[in-house]
């Protein structure tokens, strides 16, 4: 099943809301809780990056029996250097917004954590792409 | 099949109930449903939270109690109380003469339930010091709430605090001390006036522990009559009994909102009633909001000076028990009181709960592929389906009618705005809607009561309405 979200950037007071209407699919066709909050955690943060980065996103998300396959494409300023983006704790956030809690570098860490497959392509200047595949069963 | 997973306390009378769907409407956990003219509540989805009760316009649902005099039946007939069955009453109605009241009725040992929560909040203090526990910890004390996660938050039921709430550690307490004294389980009968339905399925069907420590359960508005008709009587003199040593002031404010939270270090918040306690959950289970140590929850507004079973105002009740903490309690850290210190290692021992089960709520079952398969049909129902939320087909609103038709256990003609199209484009003919009509409203309801008594007057109704519409019409011509 196919569903879309279109997102604003620096509409803080809705991100969350694609998450949202997921995380209440996905527990209604019964996937796992703990898989649930592994893919509405790297969702919402994905989501998030949208919005406070980006000047607009989309979300295309692909519920399938056995996995959700996700893509979140943004126009925005994109990643200069995505490993460096990846690192626990690396952040673009001035000192002074890291002090007030925001910006730990913890996002692409954590869309990295839940997923279990994640691609990222950016073009700096122009936007980037998101897409990441989470399984429904635990591979033992 | 689904297994039935717990006991209700909660009965919708069948020769009451109107059928309206208000109930089914503010269902937090969309459990109810009308067929056939009657409201029905799934067991599997019911929390025992008592929204339906609270919005019965006829009051069609109750809550089942013990019968009074089962107490008699023991010899050690004890009546545990909570501060809120004091708070109902004006502050001129003192403690020591609520319990006087309670001997003549027939107990011979009268108990506050708030005696144990002093043991209780030192071993919550350490529980939160204790940094291998999730976070946030989730208070267990509200039985709805802790249902409601089984259902609905099945990824936090981990969070929930394994210790017992009050009640069981204070009937714990008593029971050990009258065994002490050479009685014997079938002699010691404790009752426990509750203030709302969820204590009751907790008492029942307990979560967490294999039987619980009391007895039975008295309604407190069956309690909160019997007391007020003595107090009205007017008798001078009441039998005298030992009084209880006083509660100290957090145990009295325990359970009102903050009662719990306001204890600890950390962040601690206090959401109460259920559709505010839901949306801040979503937003826990999301990682919307982290870095919280503890969360006191509760279904009713007010915690529970606000049950279903509470006579009085719940701000009132509130008020009531402020000002008796600041009057009548004893200081705080006065150490545990005489029945909790002679039981104290017993019921360290006893103060935990065993692990609890997640008990997520089915709504299209089958492994995820098959009910990937319904959720494309209740998608596609839904697109049809007018979002007015109207309730007129007997499901709280048209997505819970798109997943019951997904189901196999609803149908698209339940809804009036399609069954009036389908009408009109001659699919579906009218004694076919009729039909429909009579499985979600009752037949003896549609076909007699309402349609045939009720005849004339829709007649005489529309003639009236030709007259004022054509009154009207004059009116707009003449200004015109």
């Amino acid at each position: 099943m196919k569903l879309r979200f279109h997102v604003e950037g620096g509409d803080f007071s809705n991100a969350g809301a694609a998450s949202s209407e997921v995380k209440k699919l996905l527990k209604q066709i019964n996937v796992p809780s703990e898989i649930v909050k592994r893919i509405v955690v790297a969702l919402y943060e994905a989501e998030v990056n949208i919005v406070a980065h980006a000047y607009e996103g989309d979300i295309e998300v692909d519920i399938q029996a056995d996995r959700i396959d996700a893509l979140l494409s943004d126009r925005g300023p994109g990643i200069a250097d995505i490993e460096l983006a990846m690192q626990e704790g690396y952040s673009t956030a001035s000192p002074k917004v890291r002090e007030m809690g925001f910006g730990a570098g913890m996002g692409l860490p954590n869309i990295r954590k839940n997923t279990d497959v994640l691609n990222i392509e950016s073009t700096p200047g122009k936007g980037t792409n998101v897409s990441f595949t989470v399984f429904f069963q635990t591979k033992s | 099949m689904e297994t039935k997973f717990f006991h209700h306390a909660l009965r919708v009378l069948e020769n009451q109930c109107i059928g309206c769907t208000h109930c089914m409407k503010v269902c937090p956990t969309g459990a109810i449903r009308v067929i056939e003219g009657l409201a029905r509540i799934n067991d599997n989805r019911c929390v025992d939270c008592g929204m339906c009760l609270r919005s019965c316009p006829v009051k069609a649902i109750i809550v089942e109690q013990d019968d009074f005099s089962r107490i008699f039946k023991y010899k050690h007939r004890v009546a545990l109380i909570p501060a809120v069955l004091i708070g109902q009453f004006p502050e001129e109605v003192p403690t020591p003469l609520i319990t006087s009241i309670l001997f003549e009725l027939g107990f011979n040992k009268v108990v506050e339930v708030e005696t144990g929560v002093s043991l209780l909040k030192e071993a919550m203090e350490k529980y939160l010091a204790d940094d291998t526990h999730p976070r946030p910890l989730i208070s267990s004390f509200c039985p709805a709430i802790v249902r409601l996660i089984q259902v609905r938050f099945p990824a936090l039921v981990d969070n929930i605090m394994l210790l017992k709430p009050p009640l069981d550690i204070t009937a714990l307490a008593i029971r050990e001390e009258l065994h002490k004294t050479g009685a014997t389980d079938d002699e010691i009968g404790i009752f426990y006036v509750t203030p709302c339905a969820a204590k009751i399925a907790a008492i029942k069907s307990p979560v967490g522990e294999k039987e619980s420590p009391v007895t039975g359960v008295i309604n407190m508005d069956t309690m909160y009559n019997k007391i007020y008709r003595v107090i009205k009587a007017g008798k001078e003199d009441h039998c005298v009994v030992p009084e209880n040593e006083p509660l100290e002031k957090f145990a009295i404010r325990w359970t009102l909102t903050h009662g719990e939270a306001n204890n600890f270090e950390g962040r601690c918040l206090a959401i109460d009633e259920i559709h505010n306690v839901i949306d801040f959950l979503e937003k826990i289970e999301n990682e919307d909001i982290t870095n919280i140590d503890f969360l006191e929850l509760r279904a009713c507004d007010q915690s529970c000076a606000g049950g279903v079973l509470v006579q009085g105002n719940r701000f009132l009740v509130r008020e009531r028990l402020r000002k008796r903490a600041r009057k009548e309690s004893r200081k705080n850290n006065s150490g545990f009181s005489p029945l909790i210190t002679a039981n104290e290692s017993f019921l360290r021992e006893h103060l935990g709960l065993e692990k609890l089960e997640p008990r997520p709520l089915v709504h299209l079952t089958g492994e995820p592929a098959d009910a990937l398969k319904k959720m494309e049909i209740s998608k596609m129902a839904l697109k049809c389906l007018p979002h007015l939320d109207c309730g007129a087909c007997g499901t709280p609103s048209c997505e819970f009618l798109a997943n019951d038709i997904a189901m196999g256990i609803g149908s698209i003609r339940q809804c009036f705005y399609i069954s009036r199209l389908l009408e009109k484009q001659q699919v579906l003919n009218p004694d076919e809607a009729f039909h429909t009509l009579c499985h979600i409203w009752g037949e003896d309801k549609i076909r007699e009561e309402r349609w045939n008594a009720n005849f004339h007057h829709l007649n005489e109704l529309i003639e009236k309405e030709n007259n004022l519409n054509k009154s009207n019409d004059d009116e707009s011509k003449r200004i015109g």
